[in-house]
């Protein structure tokens, strides 16, 4: 326990061993300590951005959600609409074609009855004709009488 | 328990002599024989085994510190470095509690203060004969020396010259950063005009020497208490372990075992204190106002 050298070369190296420490040792360290401290809360607050986006992006979506859902409600709305009118016009169109067809078969069935009523008039005619022909014919000139009948026809 | 022959006594002062190389009084430096002649050398001495240890010991966390500085990353850092960056955390919040100036010194001083009392207390916890058997083995086959002076302490902290030439280094710091921050006569008058002050000049210059002594004795009390707290515990801590030592084998290790476990506490807390006083010191020395 005797003081002695030991006290200085003690006192030496301790101020080589902190010179060197705060040379070399503590800057670097503390530099990385404190730029990883810096990136993690870069990093946390880049996270709470993402959150907050992430949030405005979900409003985002249900406000979209919502408007397509009304959109095709309207849509369907027109549809429905569009279905009646093309429902009312098809009907409407159809009793058009059908009273035009009946129209048509009208005329015909006239134009028919009208050809018919012709024929049997000539037939008629020929037949009381003949018929008189038979009747007559030994006595009547058939020149006169034919102009008598064509006169008749024309009467009728 | 040492070589047989030993006495008791003989064997607690063969622990507790420091090998010493100096001067002895023909003027010849060599190694010191006997705790008598280590004594007598004086002052142009040194302690062999307690430098070697400090030295070693201090470049052991200077040089695994400067390699986790070197790849200091600042991504994910391993477990030396985790563990590294815990202890460099420690030391900045103390430092940041107590010392409150800028001065860039401080907290690497007391990093290296710490781990480097914290190594040399922890060689407390190496068995008290490995070592020193170990060197009088080598001592006494491969240089010819007597084996019963071959002295050997591993415990560097248990050398008051080691403790005091730390603390007395961190007084003249002191001093320095005292007259640096205050000027001279800031300094002179904080230990002249403290605590007794008067109004009247006649009376101040009367309190003067009082004031003095008063200051001067809790000024120079610093250091030395600063330094032998330090030395008193380890030296009392490993004192101790050589008197269990001391005992039978087969009951040295209730003992030791649980002294051991106590001591690893000491081991840090001392550590501690060395590094926080050091701290207090240094703080004191930059406050410029009235205390």
């Amino acid at each position: 326990m005797n003081i002695n050298l030991t006290l200085i070369g003690q006192a030496i190296s301790f101020a080589i061993f902190v010179w060197f420490c705060m040379k070399f040792v503590w800057p670097p360290i503390t530099s990385a300590l404190e730029q990883r401290k810096k990136t993690i809360s870069d990093g946390l607050s880049a996270a709470e951005q993402g959150q907050q986006a992430l949030e405005n992006a979900k409003v985002d979506v249900e406000q979209q959600l919502s408007e397509a859902k009304s959109e095709a409600k309207s849509i369907i709305a027109m549809a429905e609409k569009r279905q009646g009118d093309i429902l009312d016009e098809a009907g409407v169109k159809a009793s058009e074609e059908a009273a035009k067809k009946i129209k048509l078969a009208e005329q015909e069935v006239e134009q028919l009855s009208m050809r018919l009523k012709e024929s049997l008039k000539k037939d008629l005619s020929k037949l009381v004709v003949e018929g008189a022909e038979m009747i007559l014919k030994k006595e009547i000139d058939k020149k006169a009488h034919d102009k008598a009948i064509k006169d008749l026809i024309n009467k009728i | 328990m040492a070589a047989g022959e030993q006495t008791s006594s003989e064997y607690i002062k063969h622990h507790l002599t420091n090998l010493t190389y100096g001067r002895d009084q023909d003027g010849v430096w060599r190694l010191a024989e006997t705790a008598q002649e280590a004594q007598e050398m004086g002052f142009y001495a040194i302690h062999l085994d307690s430098m070697g240890w400090a030295i070693g010991l201090g470049l052991i966390f200077i040089i695994l510190f400067r390699m986790v500085a070197k790849r200091a990353t600042t991504g994910i850092p391993g477990g030396l470095q985790n563990s590294v960056e815990m202890i460099i955390e420690f030391i900045d919040s103390n430092v940041k509690d107590t010392f409150s100036h800028t001065n860039k010194l401080i907290a690497p001083m007391a990093l290296t203060a710490f781990m480097w009392v914290l190594l040399m207390n922890l060689m407390d916890l190496v068995p008290v004969d490995w070592v020193p058997q170990l060197a009088t083995f080598i001592g006494s086959h491969f240089f010819g020396m007597d084996p019963h002076h071959v002295y050997f302490k591993i415990v560097p902290t248990t050398d008051p010259n080691v403790t005091m030439g730390m603390s007395l280094s961190v007084f003249f710091l002191a001093l320095f950063f005292s007259i640096k921050n205050k000027g001279v006569g800031g300094f002179v008058g904080e230990l002249t005009l403290h605590p007794f002050s008067s109004k009247n000049f006649l009376v101040k210059i009367i309190l003067i020497p009082i004031n003095l002594f008063l200051e001067g004795v809790s000024l120079l009390a610093k250091p030395i208490s600063h330094g032998l707290r330090l030395f008193g515990n380890l030296y009392a801590g490993e004192m101790i372990f050589i008197l269990i030592a001391l005992l039978p084998l087969y009951i040295q290790w209730t003992l030791s075992v649980p002294w051991a476990i106590f001591h690893i506490l000491v081991i840090v807390l001392q550590a501690f204190i060395f590094m926080v006083l050091m701290i207090v010191y240094m703080n004191m020395a930059h406050e410029t106002g009235d205390h």
